[in-house]
């Protein structure tokens, strides 16, 4: 089933942004509200308005039903691995290392109110991208199966 | 004549129901010593500004650990159900 040029268009449009606006989600999961599993939602999306607009052997050209398969498990991956480090650093499992004595995410903000830096919480960061990479791709993976079965009608 | 029966009990049910929440202190928690500590030390413990996500993903990293093996079983077991069919094998209802 293929929508009208102007619906094609316009999904085409919004789907870079709807994967701009996922990602800025999950990147600032730890400062705004939101975070992995609402951005990763989010990228979702651009991928279900791509297939409502156009037939389904159009999107799975752009986009790759192994590739997502891929996302999703590195995704948990990502977190069990962010997890167990706490382990090899001398502390519990999924404790928060690196927020005052790691290298990376490790600035201190103050109490209170504050203008919000990218640079913070520890392994926060790390946990959202995972979610974040796993929701997508599992979200995607799911909509890409249910769809298949739709084929276009061959004209006699 | 049931129809009558079941309404009854249904209202007795709900009137129960309602008769028992009337005691519940909604929006008036009696206790707030773990929200007090959340919002006190959270922004310290994990430098995170969101404290709904510090909760999420550090205080309560476990549970979220489970939510994203739920979802990961849930993708499998749709990949299990559409996949597709072996040479030679056929529906069992067919």
């Amino acid at each position: 089933m293929k929508m009208t040029k102007i619906v094609r268009t316009t999904a085409d449009l919004f789907f870079p942004f709807c994967l701009v606006f996922g990602l800025y989600v999950v990147v600032h999961g730890h400062l705004t509200p939101g975070g992995g599993f609402q951005g990763g939602a989010v990228m979702a999306t651009g991928t279900a308005l791509l297939l409502v607009a156009r037939a389904y052997d159009d999107v799975t050209g752009r986009i790759r039903k192994g590739a997502m398969k891929v996302c999703e498990a590195a995704g948990l991956l990502i977190f069990l691995c962010a997890g167990f480090s706490g382990l090899f650093a001398g502390r519990p499992f999924m404790a928060n290392w690196i927020a005052r004595d790691g290298a990376l995410f490790r600035t201190a903000i103050a109490h209170g109110p504050n203008a919000g830096d990218l640079n913070t919480a520890g392994l926060l960061p790390l946990l959202n991208f995972g979610v974040g990479i796993e929701v997508l791709g599992g979200l995607t993976v799911i909509l890409l199966y249910m769809l298949s079965g739709i084929k276009e009608e061959k004209k006699k | 004549m049931r129809h009558v029966l079941f309404s009854a009990i249904l209202l007795l049910f709900f009137g129960g129901l309602m008769y028992l929440a009337a005691d519940l202190p909604f929006g008036d928690p009696p206790r707030t010593d773990m929200d007090d500590y959340f919002l006190r030390t959270a922004q310290e413990q994990t430098g995170a500004n969101n404290v709904v996500t510090s909760i999420v993903f550090d205080f309560r990293g476990f549970d979220t650990l489970g939510e994203a093996t739920v979802l990961f079983t849930a993708v499998l077991g749709v990949g299990m159900m559409f996949r597709k069919l072996k040479e030679g094998e056929e529906y069992e209802n067919d």
